[in-house]
């Protein structure tokens, strides 16, 4: 006698049809991301020119709210807001109020009264992006939450393969690499997820202990301990920045036999696709995870993944805040 | 002398079912069944169940330190509007429950209230440090009928095993929070397929299942009654029945929230559903359930753990652990596990009456003259909304909201006096 099994699952926080938030990609179709993409070409164009300001966000107001540090995300992401001439409030927690115990929901309704139509938010904490949905009428925006995702990172890096991918065809049959702390990493978690939404093959690769095994059950997704097979015939590879305090926490034993083992070198990378990229979401420990040279060399598409930050940004903005008019 | 006669009652105990019949009351015992004469007062329950009032070994009830969350009104008013006569508050308050005048103190507050039976838990360790064994000898003359660090596990395996021998001597049952520290580390979310999916960091079966093999081997060593709290996994709980299959002196509890929801719950980012140890996997739940009807699980123990509405909004990281849930876990239990899922009323029963007492050692409650008359009225038919607004509890909030229940206590008696009747008001 086997009782029924019903566990209850709360309605997720997800959205149906136009889109009226980016949590996270698995909410988005490989047609929206296209469609993305196409504005984020029209944003990089006014990137080029002298006077690099539209006035398509004019009379929105964007939030940003970095509850975790990241000067970089925030600069790109105000950077996307005033070049399309939306005013930006920006709210960052560094021993303000969040840590004396105001809850999450006290903190967006005071920041909520300054009436922002959007709120780019950047959390320590998993699924924040998610809760403040709840308490907002505003598009949310995930920055980073946690070791969750990192959604426009993932789109920046995926639009970069687009545009530096010598011929470029799709995504289709291609194999995707990411090298690196997957355990604590939202940008691997965030890429994985788009890489394979859009056909890809991703395999991910790192000592065990930052390589969780259940991500082996991702559709598409293979987990692999040696780098030179990781790397062999790969379209991409990514290395991720290795947290030093991972040694102290008995992840790794030495920084020499993570260097010596994943340190992605220009000898690794000649088993890879003749025409493969190295990238990297920064910042970059240079020698630690990615040869110093190697990230230099032609090959490296780093500096076009920092410059495609803003573009993509502002497609984001501009796609959540007139999109959904 | 005032006698009082629940009319048209369907009489259920642990003997058995005894049909309908009128149960009379005189005072605060059980006076006998059909007996006819004048009484004080008549209630006439149309044929709804009547069964012994529940018994919880587990609850926080937050007082003394942390009224806001819950004080000994709230929770034992909570315990009564879920059916319970009988509530063991946990020692983890601030201050902590480690000295006798404290117990003491809320034994003579809880019977002024006059609403459940407080049966106070001591810990287990001053201040629960885990490193000086609390005074068990005056504090169990003092009233506390339960040894306990619950919330935190004993880490030094060399002072569980001295307060289990201790314990023994003198009597009391020694309940642990058995999870390895070092492998449940900083998870909020059981570590699996949805923790990877979700990017939280995890608190692994292994936690569990390792410390309570640990915690087992101890109480064999000393001969002590160890009580594992709220068993949540399947390998947990295959430990526990491997060493009672060895006759082992340990008893095992589960909790509703393991028996009725899983990990994925937290798909949705609500902290209402963070809870230590973790909701585990569909697999546990089913084999947790089962293993309810296989009769190897001893008691079911709420862990009603409350926390104020702030407190858990805040993210996953800093939210607090526990789920308020003392007065749904009948109407839960018997809708999900009775009602649509193969448990028989009796056995669901037993888990709340009979298991927690023979766990402690107590007279198993019946509907026999003489006994308590700490009664509970189910009504088995009525399906009414879970709406935590109207709880008694502080906590107002609960995984089961808006779900549609049945078996809700209608009226709950205390020492034959009438603590708790739920308005009439169904939907």
């Amino acid at each position: 006698m086997t009782p029924a099994i019903t566990p209850t699952v709360p309605e997720r926080a997800s959205t149906q049809g136009k889109k009226q938030h980016l949590l996270d990609l698995q909410e988005w179709s490989a047609e929206e991301v296209w469609a993305l993409f196409e504005t984020t070409d029209v944003m990089a164009q006014v990137m080029t020119r002298t006077i690099k300001k539209v006035p398509a966000l004019q009379g929105f107001t964007v939030g940003t709210l970095f509850f975790e540090n990241s000067t970089r995300t925030r600069l790109s992401f105000e950077r996307a807001a005033r070049a399309q001439s939306a005013d930006v409030i920006s709210f960052a927690t560094g021993g303000s109020s969040m840590s004396k115990g105001e809850s999450l929901k006290d903190t967006l309704r005071t920041i909520d009264a300054l009436k922002a139509d959007l709120y780019v938010v950047r959390h320590q904490a998993a699924g924040v992006p998610y809760q403040l949905t709840r308490w907002t009428d505003a598009a949310i925006v995930n920055a980073g939450d946690g070791r969750r995702a990192h959604p426009t990172q993932a789109l920046l890096d995926t639009y970069t393969f687009r545009e530096c991918s010598p011929g470029f065809d799709g995504f289709e049959g291609k194999k995707l690499t990411i090298v690196g702390d997957i355990a604590h990493s939202r940008v691997a978690r965030s890429n994985l997820r788009l890489w394979t939404k859009l056909g890809a093959q991703v395999t991910l690769c790192g000592p065990s202990t930052l390589l969780p095994h259940e991500l082996e059950q991702f559709p598409g997704v293979t987990r692999c301990f040696r780098l030179e097979e990781a790397v062999e015939g790969a379209h991409a590879v990514m290395a991720l920045r290795l947290q030093l305090e991972r040694m102290q926490k008995g992840l790794l034993p030495s920084l020499a036999e993570y260097q010596a083992r994943y340190r992605l070198t220009p000898e690794v990378m000649a088993l890879a696709d003749a025409q493969a990229l190295v990238m990297h979401p920064g910042p970059m420990n240079r020698d630690v995870e990615i040869d110093g040279e190697l990230a230099d060399s032609e090959r490296s598409v780093v500096e076009r993944q920092v410059a495609n930050g803003v573009p993509v940004r502002m497609a984001v903005l501009y796609t959540l805040l007139v999109g959904r008019q | 002398m005032r006698r009082t006669v629940l009319q048209n009652a369907h009489l259920i105990d642990h003997r058995g079912d005894h049909g309908k019949a009128d149960l009379y009351l005189r005072d605060d015992v059980i006076e006998g069944i059909d007996l006819g004469g004048e009484v004080a007062q008549t209630i006439d329950v149309a044929g709804a169940v009547v069964t012994p009032a529940f018994i919880d070994l587990h609850a926080h009830l937050r007082e003394p330190g942390q009224e806001v969350k819950e004080d000994l009104r709230s929770g034992l008013g909570a315990a009564v509007a879920g059916g319970y006569g009988t509530v063991v508050s946990m020692a983890n308050t601030t201050p902590v429950v480690d000295e006798p005048g404290l117990v003491t103190e809320m034994l003579s507050k809880s019977e002024a209230l006059g609403l459940a039976r407080l049966r106070p838990a001591a810990a287990l360790s001053r201040g629960l440090q885990g490193k000086q064994l609390t005074d068990f000898a005056a504090l169990r003359e003092a009233g506390a009928v339960m040894i306990t660090d619950d919330g935190e596990p004993v880490k030094d395996a060399h002072l569980l095993r001295r307060a289990c021998e201790y314990a023994a001597e003198l009597g009391l049952v020694v309940q642990t929070h058995s999870e390895e520290p070092g492998l449940r580390q900083d998870g909020v979310m059981n570590e699996g397929l949805v923790s990877q999916r979700l990017g939280l960091p995890g608190n692994p079966v292994a936690a569990e299942a390792a410390m309570i093999y640990r915690d087992c081997e101890v109480a064999m060593l000393s001969g002590g009654r160890l009580h594992v709290a709220h068993v949540s996994s399947k390998r947990g709980l295959q430990v526990v029945e491997w060493f009672k299959a060895q006759g082992a002196p340990v008893t095992a509890e589960v909790t509703p929230h393991h028996l009725t929801l899983s990990d994925e719950t937290l798909e949705g980012f609500d902290p209402v559903y963070k809870v230590a140890p973790p909701l585990r996997t569909h697999d546990d739940v089913a084999y947790l359930r089962n293993a309810l009807i296989r009769g190897v699980i001893d008691a079911i123990g709420t862990d009603h753990a409350p926390h104020t509405q702030a407190e858990k909004e805040r993210d996953l990281l800093e939210a607090p652990f526990g789920i308020a849930n003392i007065e749904v876990t009948f109407p839960l239990l018997y809708s999900e596990l009775v009602a649509n899922g193969g448990l028989e009323l009796s056995t669901l029963l037993d888990l709340l009456q009979g298991g927690p007492a023979r766990v402690m050692g107590w007279q198993v409650p019946t509907l026999e003259a003489t006994r308590a008359a700490d009664l509970v009225v189910l009504d088995l038919e009525t399906g009414r909304r879970v709406a935590p607004e109207t709880f008694k509890s502080k906590a107002k909030q609960s995984p089961w909201t808006g779900q549609v229940l049945k078996g809700w206590p209608v009226m709950t008696f205390v020492r034959g006096k009438m603590v708790f009747e739920r308005e009439v008001l169904s939907d």
